[in-house]
């Protein structure tokens, strides 16, 4: 499945500074009928994540302060590990900023 | 260089600018001075307090709403149809407290200063940088001549010459960023009541400043006080204009707005502390939280005049680099916030007990860390170091800080291996020993010595504690760092 992923908000650093990955995550040859998001997040954890893999993931979920947005909108609102994704999705990590 | 004239030294010019540069705070301080005293005799006969050499045609009412010199004044804002004179009435009845004068707030205070927000609070305890100014700056009016001009039917209108400058200017390092801030927005628009809150927002007074307020303007720079500041809002029903920058990013949202959802609906966890990264020492670039800071005053001053649609339930996310702004959908109020939920038990009273630096693992104030993970016999002062280089010790020195702040300043022939690459590189530290030890072949049987520098003396014992888990365990931190070295060795040595 063709998917964009990007990374910002200090994210990005934990992979190699790149902001926007096009990446193509495979279904078939784990037997998936479906993406969800909590598959994609190991499967970022597993391939894109190069350090801290502690400052992207607390458990199987995002850690505290990242906003996750499934086609600019939160996850919250499609379902957050559940959600299921689509061809062409655009998923967006962001940490929030606290500095002024 | 060239020199003019044999009285014409360097001394010379540098006395005559000490000398002009203190007059000009003593009027400065006049200036202030007589701007209270003025703002308190404006609030006695309960006038907006007006510019003192304009003739005082204010009180003069037209439509029963704004005087002529307000109508001229905000005569761009009355023109837009969709803002006009009822929003800028709105406006001019409204009071907003910013909350920090900082890079978010400077720009942010100007704006509300001058579209005419009827009174703007500003709270900072800090004092005003050097190393601020890049970014905190707030225009100021150096000069504010009035003068005279006849129209076509023969009335009067009055006209601000202004000469801009921006501040917090280099006269006020050293002076408190609410009074630099204050001045400058008096400076701007003398209509506007500013109220100075020369403190740090804290439980024990943020209710009673806050509750002052129609809105308030999270400008703030660190987690704890966002919580806070959220908090506060939440018991006392303020919307929340929340901007935050960072690097080459920004992010902007109004929270507790119109059942909007509040900042613990969105983060109910605070984050690890070591994903709270500072302006101070992650860097920042002065337009962005300029950017954000003037859209924060957007906000506000939509939230203020009623018009628009505020950014409640919705993220504005800035990323400089590429130049894209995305405002994306967030989460509505959540039932289960334990500040604005169903069930949330959040009262002025639990407010003052909380304590916000447990909860967020991070001080409420932004001075630096400070860790003391050594035994006394593995650190040294930087004088003490000096001491022993200037005998001629045999030593290597490895500054741990990050390549680029290598480059920005460094110790002649220093070693820099980043912290975060001393695992991998660890055997360049003991081809440097023995290079150095070569290197003198009068004292042979002697090791060289092992120092660790970095910015302000954290990463240089993690460091050294690293090393001597390694089998380096001569390795010696550099206390303070780099900073303490500028300060008590090299006061000509650039900080940063």
């Amino acid at each position: 499945m063709q998917l964009t992923l990007e990374f910002g908000g200090g994210l990005e650093l934990l992979c190699n500074s790149v902001k926007i990955h096009q990446v193509n995550v495979g279904t078939q040859a784990e037997g998936m009928k479906q993406l969800t998001m909590k598959h994609l997040l190991s499967w970022v954890r597993t391939n894109l994540i190069k350090e801290r893999p502690e400052m992207f993931m607390k458990g199987d979920t995002v850690r505290p302060g990242v906003l996750v947005l499934i086609n600019d909108c939160d996850w919250e609102l499609s379902g957050q590990l559940e959600t299921v994704l689509e061809e062409k999705d655009v998923v967006v990590f962001i940490s929030t900023l606290h500095g002024g | 260089m060239d020199s003019n004239g044999v009285g014409e030294t360097a001394t010379h010019i540098r006395q005559e600018i000490a000398s002009l540069q203190k007059t000009k705070a003593q009027i400065e301080d006049r200036i202030s001075a007589l701007q209270a005293r003025l703002s308190s005799c404006s609030s006695e006969d309960g006038n907006e307090e007006t510019n003192s050499s304009a003739p005082r045609h204010t009180e003069t009412t037209f439509s029963g709403q704004l005087s002529a010199d307000m109508i001229y004044r905000y005569s761009r804002h009355l023109l837009l149809p969709s803002f006009g004179v009822e929003a800028q009435a709105n406006l001019l009845k409204s009071s907003v407290l910013v909350i920090g004068a900082g890079g978010l707030g400077a720009p942010a205070l100007l704006y509300l200063a001058a579209c005419g927000v009827g009174r703007v609070g500003i709270v900072d305890h800090d004092v005003v940088e050097l190393n601020n100014l890049h970014r905190q700056m707030t225009i100021k009016f150096g000069q504010l001549n009035t003068w005279t001009m006849y129209n076509s039917y023969g009335f009067a209108t009055h006209t601000a010459k202004c000469l801009l400058q921006i501040i917090h200017t280099e006269a006020y390092i050293g002076r408190s960023k609410v009074e630099s801030a204050a001045a400058a927005c008096r400076a701007i628009n003398s209509s506007v009541q500013i109220v100075e809150h020369k403190e740090a927002f804290r439980t024990s007074n943020a209710l009673e400043i806050m509750r002052k307020y129609d809105i308030v303007v999270d400008a703030t720079d660190n987690v704890p006080s966002r919580y806070m500041i959220n908090d506060c809002c939440v018991v006392l029903g303020k919307p929340l204009i929340s901007g935050a920058a960072l690097g080459l990013e920004g992010q902007l949202t109004v929270y507790n707005y119109n059942g909007g959802p509040c900042y613990r609906c969105l983060f109910p966890t605070p984050p690890p502390t070591t994903a709270c990264q500072r302006c101070a020492d992650s860097g920042v670039l002065g337009v962005v939280p300029g950017i954000i800071g003037c859209l924060q005053a957007l906000e506000a001053i939509k939230v203020a005049s009623a018009v628009g649609e505020p950014l409640s339930g919705r993220m504005l996310l800035l990323d400089a680099l590429s130049a894209r702004i995305r405002v994306v959908k967030i989460r509505g109020r959540s039932l289960q916030c334990e500040a604005c939920g169903e069930n949330a038990t959040l009262t002025e009273q639990k407010f003052r007990d909380f304590d916000y630096e447990k909860f967020t693992q991070s001080p409420l104030s932004t001075s630096p860390l400070k860790l003391d993970l050594l035994p006394a016999e593995a650190r040294i002062t930087s004088k003490d170091y000096n001491d022993r280089i200037s005998n001629g010790e045999t030593h290597v020195l490895v500054d741990v800080r990050p390549a680029h702040h290598y480059k920005i300043i460094s110790l002649p022939k220093s070693l820099n291996i980043p912290f975060t690459s001393l695992e991998q590189r660890l055997s360049e530290i003991p081809a440097a020993l023995a290079r150095e030890k070569d290197n003198k072949t009068d004292d042979a049987s002697r090791d060289a010595s092992l120092y660790v520098i970095c910015r302000r003396g954290n990463d240089s014992q993690r460091a050294v504690e690293y090393l001597h888990k390694m089998g380096f365990t001569s390795a010696k931190d550099i206390i303070g760092g780099l900073e303490s070295w500028a300060h008590d060795v090299d006061p000509q040595f650039p900080t940063y």
